[in-house]
């Protein structure tokens, strides 16, 4: 199709044909039109379909403004729903689908809806679903889901990636049109550094769509030139295609940038999206104004558009809305329009006016009265004059430009919860109140509404906002029109006049909600919707505060404005995301013999961000289990090593290391001799279990304090606060190591014999018995640590040597131990052998559990001060009938013990009321041959060896089970002194 | 003399490097490091030793820059030092002797990753990944920051388009990898 709306002139490039498709049919458009720009110039005016009655529409506005041309732009997995049109740069092969609609978009199954609108009027959720309650959740809401949004979603993963940056400038100047143009040139000939971000991909602002000059050029020419300046200056920073979406605290905006939204397909590894953190000093505030609209009857026909939005077009994209357009309007700014179309040799078919001084003309005739109706099914036709002496003319029109007044473009100054002040002259809200800190407003956006102020409202305000001493730069000369408005919202007598187009609200939804009392302007938008969705009411607000205001019979003031809220516009939850998403939603850790157990064929199980080998399956093995038990019974049996490096590692140093671990752990710390380790138990201020570990001395001034991996953090955090809120006169420094060193505990009744092999020194019992701690060295001379503690309850050590060398020694241990077949083991049997030898872990220090719970009361010193100590006194932790901790076995060997099972007595009801306990944790013994369970059990200590039932309503399961020892094996501790 | 190999940060036997157009991504494995941290009553002594080494002492947010590291701030009274590890493999060790008492050392080499990141598009790179005033940091200046959720220095080299990130070791591949994304998205 000819692009036969297509004028001469404009900011597009003529002889660059773009290529791209609209619900399946061919267009051809220019290298800087929108989409909607392109679609006008091709003759398209019918782009969607409405939210509710599913009326057809087309464009209103030119901007990011736009309720009605919303669009599923592009396909397959790049499909995204709800792009408007009127932003969308044309690109070629661009394809375009229109949204909301069964059938094609001019034959609209749904547009039967229209025909009921009397019963779909505001509020009709709430009256009509409320009954009978039963359909709720079978029929009412799967139809109104399916019913509701608008666009539909590809449901495939989005290919393309996003990523989140930061920024940092002195002055941040948000809107490139005069009064931002302005500020940056001021702030940016300074020195200052300065953002200059505009939506839009052209900066100029609303210079891009007049036709009157600035100085001896026109206003789009004297913009190109400013930017190119800016350009050429090193502290400024343009950024076109970039919405400031959100006014944070600190001086901190939020932006998009768009960077290959114009592009087919985003260059390869090049994101689609930044989503910019801007940190500033401050702020200027340039984000224009944006024109609002009158309702009068059936005034959404697909031709009817905003009157600024007809001139963009027309002075931008060289685009007529049709050959034949009429204007309404109660301001001047309406008259500009029409004037420069005529100008172009559009038709003017009148200028509707409800002003009886509205100024003439001798190109085209100016009626006074308004527009009471419109007609054309799938487009504007005629529209109905009702004058000013009462008579009616029909004017035969394809296009009708509406002009309302303009509205500054506060949202940004409200993001702190400032609230705007009422301008009686422009019949607007303007900038007021408390504004984010930094922040001065200029241009239109702060009610300066012609291009001379804008011009010095933002020389001034780059001056004000940096503190700049001296006289305002020279200022070009250009227009300065006074504004003339008289306030019209809408049109008597109407039924169907329409206020927010995105949400299908009339005027008779916004009196219907005052009649049956949704009073607060929060509840009108609740209610009727208003000002919801996508635009977020930014061309419908106005309308619905004037009529609240007059059936209240109060100001619009006294009415006020719901609550402003970031983001400005629409944001891609994907922008959001940024890079944390699927393998990269987290950061992995990796211990450094990571790449020795995948050569293993190690399963790795995700520990907070560790990632640790969880078993080591060997040809044959078909199922996890038969590794397992494989790894426990040949640990037990000869040697077995695990990678323990993930545990946490804190180095405590200082004259008072010791006092202040015995500040920390609830047992004693004072008394550990050099080269001893201890087992210890921490706990939280109010005596619950925070974490336990082994606390090695290094030195009589140092020593390595160890926790459970999950807990290496909070462990930290907790004793930097106690190093620095609690105890800062103590001598301690704190430091973490865990990273730092690589660390394998060697288990098993051949681990002396391997070890032997490998370190330099004597690790005899005698020379190095249970609980001993060495800085020792390895292989002729590498330093590392041993400790002998055992998790397994074999003769075990643990032995570290820094992180580079993790990997090497892993594989010294595995050649040095091959006569005795040593084995590697991974989580589950290490949870398996510490289960069978009666070893808390998180599971059992969850957050709830007392030392005492742990049959551990005692080793909360009471001669000392210790954290948590007096607290785990307190009555309710040591009742008669307090939880604790048992070993569980089947009284059948073949019986189940699932984790997360209850514990009843042998006789009596099973319920809540009746619970005796929980099993906390739960595996198969390979070594004992049937499942052993720990478990709280009330009053456990004392009931060794009855007999109970063990319900788990979830998996089914109920076994009759014995309390026993938790110390399945080796309950003298025989072994691990060996 | 031990036989064990160490590798590097990234698993390699070699520190790996990583170009592109206009950056340039090299895992630096030639640095030992070692924390330090004045112990209470002794903080004149420490800094007395500290000036010896470095020359003067690593203001908050500073490092005393000397090839291929030397030392920055890391919290209050506390530092990083570092040195060649070819000729200071036992740094912890070297640096107690001299600070004796004053302070408390311990080895660090074996916690961190580092990258050097130069190029004309150092900048553009450092504004994607991480919140530091890249555009007005001077030679020396030190940042604690996140990079993709992990705690890191950003260290401001003698050259304009150099800085050095220490990142936690154990997630270089991670690190890494979203350094060379990145780079790859400028």
């Amino acid at each position: 199709m000819s692009q036969k709306n297509r004028l001469d002139g404009g900011q597009i490039d003529a002889s660059a044909p773009l290529n791209f498709k609209f619900d399946g049919r061919s267009y051809t458009g220019q290298q800087g039109d929108t989409l909607a720009s392109a679609l006008l110039a091709n003759g398209v005016r019918l782009m969607g379909r409405s939210f509710k009655y599913h009326r057809p529409r087309g464009v209103l506005t030119a901007g990011s403004e736009e309720p009605n041309a919303l669009v599923e732009l592009r396909t397959g997995a790049r499909q995204e729903p709800n792009t408007r049109a009127t932003t969308a740069e044309l690109f070629d092969g661009l394809v375009a689908k229109s949204q909301n609609r069964l059938g094609s978009l001019r034959f609209d199954a749904m547009a039967i809806n229209d025909r009921f609108s009397n019963f779909l009027t505001a509020g009709f959720y709430y009256k009509t679903f409320m009954w009978p309650k039963a359909f709720w959740e079978k029929v009412y809401e799967p139809i109104i889901r399916k019913a509701a949004g608008l666009g539909s979603l590809s449901l495939q993963d989005d290919p393309d990636v996003y990523d989140k940056g930061f920024l940092h400038c002195d002055l941040l100047v948000i809107g490139a049109g005069p009064a931002g143009l302005m500020a940056a040139l001021t702030a940016g000939r300074s020195g200052a550094s300065v953002i200059l971000a505009d939506e839009d991909f052209a900066f100029g602002g609303r210079l891009n769509g007049e036709t009157f000059s600035i100085g001896d050029d026109a206003g789009a020419v004297w913009a190109a030139g400013v930017v190119a300046e800016l350009d050429s200056l090193p502290n400024v920073r343009l950024m076109a295609r970039t919405t400031v979406i959100g006014a944070f605290d600190h001086g901190i905006y939020g932006a998009v940038e768009r960077v290959c939204d114009h592009l087919a397909v985003p260059d390869a590894g090049k994101p689609r999206q930044i989503l910019w953190r801007i940190y500033t000093q401050r702020t200027v505030l340039a984000a224009g104004a944006i024109e609002r609209p009158i309702a009068f009857e059936n005034n959404d026909r697909p031709g009817i558009m905003l009157g600024s939005a007809i001139r963009t077009y027309a002075n931008r994209f060289a685009v007529a809305a049709d050959k034949r357009i009429a204007i309404f309007t109660n301001n001047d700014d309406g008259h500009r329009t029409a004037a420069d179309l005529h100008a172009r040799g559009v038709k003017i078919a009148a200028v509707v006016d409800v002003r009886a001084d509205a100024p003439r003309s001798m190109d085209y005739e100016v009626l006074h009265g308004q527009v009471i109706d419109t007609k054309g099914r799938l487009g504007l036709t005629f529209a109905e004059v009702k004058l000013a002496d009462g008579t009616t003319r029909t004017l035969d029109i394809g296009a009708l430009g509406v002009s309302g007044g303009w509205n500054p473009n506060v949202h940004m100054t409200c993001h702190q919860r400032g609230r705007p002040t009422w301008n009686d002259d422009l019949a607007a809200f303007v900038p007021g109140g408390t504004l984010p800190d930094g922040m001065v407003v200029a241009g239109a956006a702060n009610g300066d509404l012609s291009t001379h102020a804008a011009l010095h409202g933002g020389a001034q305000a780059a001056k004000a906002a940096l503190g700049l001493k001296g006289r305002l730069p020279n200022l070009p000369e250009a227009e300065d029109a006074p504004v003339n408005l008289t306030p019209f919202w809408y049109v008597e007598g109407c039924s169907r006049a329409w206020l927010d187009q995105q949400n299908d609200v009339t005027v008779k939804d916004v009196k219907l909600s005052h009649q049956e009392g949704f009073r607060s302007v929060e509840h009108l938008k609740r209610y009727t919707t208003l000002g919801m969705a996508t635009d977020q009411g930014k061309t419908s607000n106005m309308g619905g505060l004037a009529i609240m205001a007059e059936l209240a019979g109060k100001t619009i003031p006294e009415v006020g404005t719901t609550i402003f809220r970031p983001p400005y516009t629409p944001v891609a939850i994907g922008a959001f995301a940024g890079r944390h998403r699927g393998q990269d939603f987290h950061p992995k850790r990796l211990t450094p013999s990571h790449k020795w157990a995948e050569e293993q064929g190690a399963v790795f199980v995700e520990v907070g961000n560790w990632l640790r080998a969880q078993w080591f399956p060997r040809a044959g093995e078909t199922t996890w289990r038969q590794s397992v038990d494989r790894e426990v019974l040949a640990t037990r049996g000869s040697v077995g090593v695990c990678d323990v490096t993930t545990l946490g590692k804190i180095d405590v140093q200082g004259a008072d290391a010791a006092a202040f671990l015995n500040k920390i752990y609830a047992n004693g710390f004072a008394k550990l001799a050099v080269g001893k380790v201890r087992y210890g138990i921490m706990l939280r201020e109010d005596g619950i279990l925070l974490d336990d570990g082994t606390a090695g001395r290094l030195a009589e001034d140092h020593f390595v304090v160890t926790t459970t991996t999950a807990n290496a953090l909070p462990v930290y955090r907790h004793m930097e606060f106690v190093r620095q809120c609690l105890c800062p006169d103590m001598d301690v420094q704190l430091i973490s190591t865990t990273e730092a060193w690589a660390q394998y505990a060697v288990a098993g009744p051949n681990a002396r014999k391997l070890l032997e092999k490998i370190v330099d020194q004597d690790i005899s019992n005698d020379a190095f018995p249970f609980m001993a701690c060495a800085n020792i060295t390895i292989c002729g001379g590498l330093r590392a640590r041993l400790f002998r503690i055992s998790f397994s309850g074999e003769l075990a050590f643990e032995i570290a040597v820094p992180t580079g060398y993790g990997d090497a020694l892993m594989r010294k241990i595995m050649a040095a131990g091959a006569e005795f077949d040593v084995t590697p083991y991974g989580t589950e049997a290490l949870g398996v052998m510490r289960m069978e030898k009666g070893h808390a872990t998180g599971n059992e220090l969850n957050g709830t559990t007392s030392a005492l719970n742990l049959n551990m009361g005692r080793m909360v010193s009471a001669a000392k001060d210790s954290i948590g100590s007096v607290l785990s006194r307190r009555e309710g932790l040591n009742g008669d009938d307090v939880l604790n901790q048992v070993g569980l076995k089947p009284i059948e060997t073949d019986g189940l013990i699932p984790a997360g099972a209850h514990l009843m007595n042998a006789d009596g009801p099973v319920d809540a009321a009746h619970d005796q306990g929980y099993v906390t944790s739960a595996c198969y013994s390979p070594n004992l041959g049937h499942a052993i369970g720990l478990a709280f059990v009330k009053n456990g200590a004392n009931r060794h060896g009855e007999q109970m039932r063990l319900v788990s309503p979830l998996t089914g399961v109920e076994t009759r089970v014995e309390i026993v020892s938790a110390h399945f094996i080796d309950p003298e501790g025989e072994r691990l002194r060996a | 003399m031990h036989d064990l190999p160490v590798i590097t940060a990234l698993g390699g036997s070699e520190p790996r490097v990583d170009v592109f157009d206009t950056i340039t991504i090299a895992e630096n494995d030639g640095v030992a490091f070692a924390s330090v941290a004045a112990r209470i009553g002794h903080e004149a002594a420490c800094h007395t030793v500290l000036k010896t080494l470095l020359g003067a002492v690593p203001e908050t947010g500073r490092a005393v820059l000397h090839d291929p590291e030397a030392g920055f701030c890391m919290g209050p009274d506390q530092w990083m030092l570092g040195a060649p590890r070819a000729t200071h493999e036992l740094l912890a060790d070297q640096l107690k002797a001299l600070f004796g008492d004053s302070a408390s050392v311990t080895e660090q080499t074996g916690a961190w990753v580092c990258f050097d990141v130069t190029g004309t598009a150092m900048r553009d790179l450092s504004e994607r990944i991480c919140n530091v005033p890249i555009r007005t940091m001077v030679a020396g200046d030190v940042r604690r920051t996140v990079i993709h959720q992990l705690g890191c220095f950003v260290i401001k080299r003698t050259a304009d388009d150099h800085i050095r990130i220490l990142g936690p070791r154990a997630s270089a591949g991670t690190l890494h990898h979203a350094l060379v994304t990145a780079a790859q998205a400028l």
